[in-house]
């Protein structure tokens, strides 16, 4: 075969130089998402230093004085309202989503799976804002006029619990998904094999499908956890967001997104205000971070079962 | 009376029609081999035998399979005992996501027997019974997916073994393994059929002529012809059946 004339090194076959050049550029691709994550961290780092330097990164994350016209910046609350909200969430939405995602995947039928599993595409798609906006209409005025007073308690609405249920309402279907795919993964002759040797469908579940399932389920909720950590919208919309750690779940609470979504462009001339907030941010692209690792660290090390190939 | 006797028994996948009137005794502790072109229904005929065809979407069924006289499509046939008669052999060997042990002790957990001592027994019997003991006697806490592929299929056929089946389903349960282990399962099968009904199902004829006591072969759904072994495989009736074991059609 003639080489094209265009290769312009000597002795290359067109398939070397086309393996190398995609090498080349799957490096690159792979270097580029890379640099944007470290620049991102940089950045948020040195724009953030007025305020860590002059008020020392324990003080700002141990202070709970978020008083930005004198100078106070401390961050506790906004910190434990996102760890409160997403705990919240997580622990509302994880058990629901990963049954009902068993149950569609193992137990229904195909139309009602398939019919299922449409529902929560459409789910995972709605923006969060409007998630926010029916959090407002419902979900506000029934902590408000009906949760709390069962507990004789007086609230706005606008608080942790909201916060924990909008959210909760949020990450179902992106858990359920992604617990459906795994599901997907496990190979049928398993199941087949289980049942052959006279095992119900539940003893076949809990041995051998969640047996197989387990890591994955993990990857779901922890994705969930993402997504509830992040989100801004819709907890602004009904957490209430006075920075104070709260006593109770009826409560407002302030997390680290709304802090910077409600701020940013409205600091005014408060000297450190815009650097307090790149050091919110920074704060918490690091629970993200964390987080992440510390899951791979842990699904490294921990033995699923006795599953090897 | 044999154990299995199918009695004009249809299948239908949606308006498919499958399975067509199929009409056949399965003889007693022998080896049944099912041979056909691809696509024919063997393994949907060897899966209605326990129910496994259930997990498809929009089964039909008429016409009866009887296994001790109980007809395992009937309305109140207990799924979990009628399986429990019949261990399965797939195509490639599937192992449990946990240790050799745990595999073969997995049934007879399931089916309420005790721990200790006698699960101990009962894995080794079975691994025994198997031909995969030697090889494993050593780490028995291993995980199963360690194995070769021929070991894992044989030990897919003691976990089978350890619910104390009468009948042994195999659909074509040597095309994943090399000629090694392709013969130590045939051996194996064999052995077994002193105390089991055997059913399998294959694509090799010269597998069949080597195993098989009576041989069912299909086309298009149909049983076209049954019979010993020697009389099917040497000499058969029917111009199809001939086409077939001189392979001109396949
Ligand atoms: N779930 C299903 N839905 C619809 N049709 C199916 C389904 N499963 C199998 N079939 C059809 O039923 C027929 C018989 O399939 P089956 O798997 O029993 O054949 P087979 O004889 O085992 O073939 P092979 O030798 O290739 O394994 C085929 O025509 C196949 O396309
Ligand atoms: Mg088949």
């Amino acid at each position: 075969m003639p080489l094209p004339s265009f290769i312009p090194f000597k002795g290359l076959s067109a398939g070397k130089f086309k393996n190398i050049s995609a090498r080349t550029l799957f490096l690159i691709a792979a270097l580029f998402i890379n640099f944007i994550l470290l620049s991102i961290i940089i950045w948020l780092t040195v724009k953030s230093a007025p305020v860590w330097v002059e008020k020392s990164i324990p003080g700002l994350l141990l202070s709970q004085v978020w008083f930005p016209a004198r100078g106070g910046f401390g961050m506790f609350s906004f910190i434990i309202g996102t760890v409160l909200s997403t705990l919240l969430a997580v622990i509302l939405a994880a058990p629901p989503a990963i049954l009902s995602a068993i149950y569609l995947h193992e137990y229904a039928s195909k139309k009602i799976m398939t019919a299922g599993r449409t529902l929560i595409d459409l789910l995972a798609g709605i923006p969060s804002v409007v998630f926010g906006l029916w959090g407002i209409i419902t979900v506000v005025p029934l902590v408000r006029n009906h949760i709390a007073p069962a507990f004789g308690i007086n609230t706005t609405g606008y608080c942790l619990l909201s916060c924990g249920l909008v959210l909760s309402i949020m990450i179902v279907p992106v858990i359920m998904l992604m617990v459906i795919e795994v599901l997907d993964g496990i190979p049928n002759e398993l199941r087949e094999s289980s049942l052959a040797l006279g095992a119900t469908r539940w003893q076949t579940v809990k041995h051998v499908v969640m047996r197989m399932a387990y890591p994955g389920i993990l990857s779901a909720v922890a994705l969930g956890i993402s997504r509830a950590i992040g989100e801004t919208m819709a907890v602004l919309m009904v957490a209430g967001n006075v920075p104070a750690v709260p006593s109770s779940v009826f409560e407002p609470v302030y997390p680290l997104p709304a802090l910077i979504a409600n701020n940013y462009g409205e600091m005014l001339s408060i000297p450190l205000y815009d650097s307090a907030l790149m050091f919110s941010a920074l704060v918490l692209l690091a629970m993200v971070l964390v987080f992440n690792i510390g899951l791979h660290i842990f699904k490294k090390t921990a033995r699923y079962g006795g599953q090897t190939s | 009376m044999p154990h299995v006797k199918v009695n004009k028994f249809n299948l239908y996948f949606g308006n498919d029609h499958i399975l067509k009137d199929i009409d056949v005794s399965i003889p007693d502790k022998q080896i049944t081999v099912i041979i056909g072109p691809s696509g024919c229904g063997k393994t949907t005929l060897l899966k209605s035998f326990n129910r496994l065809i259930d997990l498809q979407d929009n089964v039909k069924t008429d016409g009866r399979i009887l296994i001790d006289g109980e007809d395992v499509f009937s309305r109140n046939a207990d799924l979990c005992s009628i399986r429990k008669k019949m261990g399965l052999l797939l195509q490639k060997p599937y192992p449990l996501p946990m240790s050799i042990y745990d595999n073969v002790a997995y049934g007879p957990r399931i089916h309420g027997l005790k721990k200790g001592g006698d699960l101990d027994g009962l894995v080794e019997h079975y691994l025994k019974e198997a031909s995969l003991w030697d090889e494993v006697k050593g780490r028995l806490h291993a995980p199963a997916g360690n194995l070769s592929l021929g070991q894992q299929q044989r030990l897919c056929l003691a976990r089978g073994l350890a619910v104390e089946p009468e009948i042994i389903l195999a659909d074509e349960p040597t095309s994943a393994l090399d000629p090694l282990s392709t013969a130590r399962i045939e051996k194996t099968f064999i052995k077994l059929k002193k105390s089991y009904t055997i059913i399998a199902v294959t694509h090799i004829l010269r597998q069949a002529k080597r195993i098989a006591d009576y041989v069912i072969f299909m086309y298009y759904g149909r049983v076209i012809e049954h019979g010993p072994a020697s009389k099917v495989l040497e000499n058969p009736e029917k111009d199809v059946t001939k086409e077939y074991v001189n392979g001109v059609i396949s």
